[in-house]
């Protein structure tokens, strides 16, 4: 694989961060790498610092690793994790506060067309405003 | 009278007693306004910690309190793992290398899991959460301890504090965590982690 922006789905449910992330290698072509960090330690509804921390490893990148989150405590589970890394590769992590679905789809279309960290980060925050339906408010 | 690290573990196992019998107690308030997850969670957790206790039994303070951190982090799923992970942590760098605890101890240990919890979680007083049994608790232990009050009486008090500290997060409208999702439907209820925070301080009691 050549390098490229890789990602991190993290959700309360395992299978929820699996789908997402099949939906989003869809879009990738696996030209990124899109790892699930989802559920507590044991496969129940819950984050896992330890998964997240698993997942961040696998996902490393020269290019750098957006992490997208669904719920809570989520952002709890990655921020432990990421003290446990070492500062080079900390510095290479972006946290999205993107809508975890449109955000990964989006994510990762950019990152498999090449694009820098910044730019994949940026298009992950644009799902927010993204619209669903014609003539929606 | 110094407290012994013999202490610390006697209040780790009547925590994790008191954690297992409320069990159900803790779901039901968490079934209110979060997602019914705290009494399994906080038992499965110190279930874990029980377990590793053995093996750092003869250490110091520091070492046992940061055993119980990292096994909740990894052991708890849900906000309360990161939570209390991060202020036993906490309290155990702020005892590194003590094998008995003066007052001071104790104190230093409690704001500096406090400070975790906080950092943690973004959170502050009145948002109804763990930090409103805390924050009033260690405020009492700490004028107790400056009016010379013995330990066991200024935790008595604390106690009692944490314990209005969590009735008082009945009427507020909660900001953080999933039970700001109901928005003003979180009101009426008392807040699960608020009240597992008073079960570890009524522990300390003995």
């Amino acid at each position: 694989m050549a390098v490229a922006v890789s990602l991190v789905v993290v959700s309360h449910s395992q299978k929820l961060a699996e789908g997402v992330a099949e939906l989003a290698a869809q879009m990738a072509n696996e030209k990124a790498m899109i790892v699930a960090a989802g559920g507590a330690i044991d496969g129940s509804l819950g984050t896992s610092a330890d998964k997240v921390l698993e997942a961040l490893t696998k996902a490393e990148s020269a290019d750098g690793v957006l992490v997208l989150v669904d719920l809570g405590s989520a952002s709890m589970a990655v921020e432990i994790a990421l003290e446990s890394l070492p500062t080079w590769q900390r510095e290479r992590v972006h946290l999205s506060s993107a809508p975890l679905v449109e955000g990964a789809v989006i994510a990762a279309v950019e990152a498999s067309i090449g694009s820098s960290l910044e730019d994949v980060a940026r298009a992950a925050a644009s799902a927010s405003t993204l619209k669903k339906f014609a003539g929606e408010e | 009278m110094p407290v012994t690290t013999e202490q610390v573990i006697a209040w780790l196992q009547r925590s994790a007693a008191a954690l297992h019998e409320q069990r159900d107690y803790l779901t039901q308030l968490d079934s209110a306004i979060g997602d019914a997850d705290h009494g399994a969670n906080m038992d499965r957790g110190f279930t874990a910690v029980m377990d590793k206790l053995p093996g750092v039994a003869d250490k110091d303070a520091g070492t046992i309190l940061k055993t119980v951190g990292t096994t909740l982090v990894s052991t708890v799923g849900g906000a309360s793992g990161p939570l209390y992970g991060t202020a036993f942590l906490r309290a155990g760098m702020a005892l590194a290398g003590k094998m008995e605890l003066q007052e001071s101890d104790v104190l230093s240990a409690l704001q500096a899991a406090l400070e975790g919890i906080t950092a943690r979680g973004k959170a502050k007083p009145g948002e109804k959460t763990m930090i409103d049994a805390l924050h009033p608790a260690i405020e009492t232990f700490k004028a107790a301890l400056e009016v010379g009050a013995p330990l066991k009486e200024a935790l008595a008090k604390a106690t009692a504090s944490a314990e209005a500290g969590m009735k008082a997060t009945i009427p507020m409208l909660a900001t953080k965590g999933r039970a700001s999702y109901l928005g003003e439907r979180s009101i009426g209820h008392q807040d699960p982690g608020a009240t597992s925070s008073w079960l570890f301080l009524r522990a300390m009691g003995g």
